[in-house]
């Protein structure tokens, strides 16, 4: 298992080249140009030329290439070209947002969408199945930014329970910061929680059609002991990659949740970047997100050798 | 243990008591600060942030007339080529250290070299000297009107004064402090660029003794902490101020007024009439059709002033129709040149286009996607030249690429453009020399790059004149002569009001180029 460990993070080294290569030149491709947003609205072109010298774009892409590469090497990821702040630290003060929407995003999503997907599972074709169903294909359709809207709507306008925006570090308060996160990780959650629930369900009717369940059936084990530790646990493996490939999903929900939310996250921070072609910021991300995507891969594969014991590496 | 656990968790529940005790204005305004330098860029939001953080020696009053506001005395030779300026007693910067003529010296100069205002004002000065720590001396080489009036102007960018080491860095670099003597300490350290700016009262502050007025007066910190928090999404914005989670929010999307006007405990303030923002259709002077000035006259016949304000406000109460270059309601409003504005013909057009050498050659239009003015105004001129009859070549694309895009020389088949829309704040527009969209000054203008040696003479005789009624009699000139050349066609002007909580917070005043946020008290 360690070698395979070792192995797999080597074999991230050529993918994040890739995408660092690619990076760099499809944002230098894209139109638009930093120098002539700072300049601003009555800049004239020499002035915006003057800014571009001084902020090194006009050298070779080629040489603003390898002075990028060559700093990422030693860990610097470079300074903002509009806030003159560290990359590093501009990321560090969005962190904590974005893995708390997350987290809490995952926990609303699985600890709701399984037992609905078990249940739909068992009873199959009844209305409480077609009511799962119902509910999973509404969820999966309706874009994140439309229930976001909803939901701000009534819980905050009009009845006033929760905040419209904005975030609360968990050092405000545990409720501050539950309560800040409560609408976004909702909306968020529930098209994550379609999808899973959906697996799972898929999932699990096909596990509960296998002999041995029969057999615990027959031997008459409880229904609860036959679904969560027969049927679940060897459902698990298809609900577990579906759970990994969801968290790239999140990745593109948090852009637009915490744009609606006005959370101040990663995902926040590169909408913004892109907007005001800030190219180091929107390199540093890409190439963090990559990371991490890569590492939730080897997560989830990981995973299935401890929750199937047939699999091993 | 689980006791231990609860007691935890009670005390993360519990509020911090010194942070509720202060009075926090939370305010969202256009853009986030993302920039700290107000010299470097002229972005509006660096500018507000800079009037928070930093002084100027004059402020322009409410009715944009310049009053000393760093400077305790100064005094103008009788043949206006000296002036002698004395700082007030009591400036100190946020660091502790004294200001001093150097300071300003040093910030007059960077500020000039890069403002294009300022850069007007420098190609006068011959001499700027210390004559001790708190005197100073400009010596011109000719008379001109504007000196105080460009040291105490209102929009971007301001003269800000700064500490002498950091109004040493080039201009065309950001500084890396932002260290004023203004009303508003800025907290480099709470500041989350893209989120959230925060600014403490300065304590040390001494203010003037006159009544507060836009730029001039006293300016006393009315709270003790200004957040300006950046709030991208206009309805999440609007829903924040209507269940009270922000205070002040600067420019609400005009679809949302109504709503907030009918919001319990939100009011509306319409900003000042000089602060209105001005449409203009921008021609590129540098290639064909609109090379010729019988093209670009025939362009008048296309514009309908009423059809792009409907378009991009709606309610008539917050738009005019203002045929004019020069900020209607403003000073120096005329008539001049507005008889090139004829009706709405989009036959005549492409007649007057054809005569002028136009053969169905597709003219591109730069049009932005995602502003909330500029891309319904966009699509209202592309309208107008369809019914024309003219091949129109629509190149869609985000602001960010516009602005890029704009300064491109080159032909429009090679990267360049013929047409872009753009606005300008009311402030600037209202005056010849601030007003730089009605400059010709050829490839030192700015984009479309109109070139006319008799237009800019005219805009340094408006700064030379010696009186109200001469400057008057040029600005008409200037209009008439620029409406000629077509530097631009306006199309309305408008307002974008304020909304507030009234029941919160008190003492907000119409911007006036800039929003004036030291003043604001809460309730």
């Amino acid at each position: 298992m360690t070698a395979y460990i070792v192995r797999r993070l080597f074999a991230t080294l050529p993918v994040m080249a890739v995408v660092a290569l690619f990076v760099f030149f499809l944002l230098r491709l894209a139109p638009g140009d930093p120098a002539a947003i700072i300049a601003g609205e009555d800049a004239t072109s020499e002035a915006i030329a003057a800014v571009r010298a001084k902020l090194g774009l006009d050298r070779p892409l080629v040489e603003q290439f390898v002075v990028w590469l060559w700093a990422l090497l030693q860990g610097d990821m470079g300074v903002s070209i509009f806030s003159n702040l560290p990359v590093t630290r501009l990321m560090a003060q969005r962190v904590e947002p974005t893995i708390a929407l997350t987290l809490s995003t995952l926990f609303v999503a699985v600890s709701l969408a399984i037992p609905i997907g078990v249940v739909a599972a068992w009873k199959a074709r009844k209305l409480v199945d077609r009511l799962v169903m119902g509910f999973a294909v509404l969820g999966f359709a309706m874009p994140v930014f439309v229930l976001a809207y909803v939901l701000i709507y009534f819980f905050a306008v009009q009845w006033q329970l929760l905040p419209v925006q904005g975030y609360q570090p968990l050092s405000a308060g545990l409720w501050p910061f539950a309560e800040s996160l409560i609408l976004p990780s909702v909306a968020l959650g529930v098209t994550y929680m379609a999808l899973i629930a959906r697996i799972t369900r898929a999932s699990m009717l096909e596990v509960l059609q296998q002999d041995y369940i029969r057999t615990a059936n027959a031997k008459g084990l409880a229904t609860d002991r036959v679904l969560l530790l027969h049927a679940l646990k060897n459902a698990s493996v298809p609900i577990v990659t579906v759970i990994g490939i969801g968290i790239a999903l999140l990745i593109s929900g948090v852009v637009i949740t915490e744009t609606v939310f006005n959370i101040p996250g990663l995902g926040r921070l590169t909408v913004d970047a892109v907007l005001k072609r800030d190219y180091p910021i929107v390199q540093g991300l890409i190439l963090v997100f990559a990371a991490a995507k890569v590492i939730v891969n080897l997560i989830i594969d990981i995973s299935y050798a401890f929750l199937d014991p047939r699999i091993r590496y | 243990m689980i006791f231990r656990i609860m007691a935890g968790l009670a005390a993360f529940a519990l509020p911090f008591s010194a942070m509720a005790q202060e009075k926090v204005l939370k305010a969202v305004m256009h853009a986030d600060v993302r920039v700290i330098d107000p010299i470097w860029t002229t972005q509006t939001i660096a500018n507000i942030h800079g009037a928070l953080v930093y002084d100027t020696l004059f402020g322009n009053d409410a009715d944009q007339k310049p009053q000393p506001q760093m400077v305790g005395k100064y005094e103008i030779s009788p043949d206006r080529l000296t002036y002698t300026f004395t700082l007030r007693d009591g400036l100190k910067f946020h660091d502790g250290s004294p200001v001093t003529s150097k300071d300003a010296i040093a910030s007059i100069k960077r500020w000039g070299a890069k403002d294009g205002v300022g850069q007007r004002l420098m190609g006068f000065v011959t001499a700027l000297d210390a004559v001790d720590d708190k005197t100073f001396k400009m010596v011109l080489r000719e008379p001109y009107g504007m000196v105080l009036e460009s040291l105490g102007k209102t929009g971007s960018s301001i003269a800000a004064i700064m500490r002498e080491k950091d109004a040493q860095t080039d201009p065309q670099q950001q500084v890396k402090e932002s260290i004023g003597s203004g009303p508003y300490i800025f907290a480099k350290d709470q500041w989350v660029p893209g989120s959230k700016a925060v600014y403490l009262k300065n304590k040390d502050y001494v203010p003037r003794t006159e009544a507060p007025s836009s730029f001039a007066g006293a300016k006393i910190p009315g709270v003790d902490r200004i957040e300006l928090i950046w709030i991208s999404d206009p309805q999440t914005a609007m829903s924040a101020l209507v269940n009270g989670e922000i205070d002040f929010y600067e420019n609400p999307n005009t679809d949302f007024l109504p709503l907030l006007a009918k919001a319990k405990g939100v009011k509306l303030m319409k900003t000042g009439v000089i602060d209105s923002t001005q449409g203009m259709i921008r021609l590129n002077h540098l290639h064909p059709p609109f090379n010729n000035v019988k093209a670009r006259q025939a362009m008048y016949y296309l514009v309908n002033q009423e059809d792009f304000l409907r378009a991009i406000v709606g309610d008539p109460k917050y738009y005019r129709v203002c045929p004019g270059l020069l900020t209607c309601g403003g000073p120096y409003e005329n008539d001049g040149g507005t008889a090139f504005f004829k009706e709405y013909n989009p036959k005549k057009a492409l007649q007057l286009l054809k005569e002028a050498g136009y053969n169905g050659e597709p003219i591109t239009i730069l049009a932005t996607t995602d502003h909330n003015t500029i891309t319904p105004a966009t699509q209202v001129l592309i309208q107008a030249m369809r019914e024309a009859g003219i091949n129109v070549d629509v190149q869609s694309m985000d602001w960010g690429s516009v602005v890029s895009r704009r300064a491109k020389k080159e032909p429009p088949a090679q990267g360049g453009w013929n047409i872009f829309i753009t606005t300008s704040g009311g402030v600037g527009t209202a005056n010849p020399v601030l007003h730089t969209w009605i400059g010709a000054a050829c490839d030192k203008g700015l984009f479309g790059w109109p070139c006319d040696p008799e237009i800019e003479k005219l805009r340094n005789a408006f700064g030379m004149a010696s009186s109200e009624d001469e400057r008057k009699k040029i600005a008409k000139e200037l209009q008439t002569k620029a409406m000629e050349q077509v530097v631009y066609i306006p199309f309305g002007q408008w307002d974008t009001p304020l909304a507030y909580r009234a029941d919160r917070i008190d003492g907000i005043v119409p911007n006036t180029g800039l929003a004036v946020l030291w003043g604001i008290t809460k309730k």
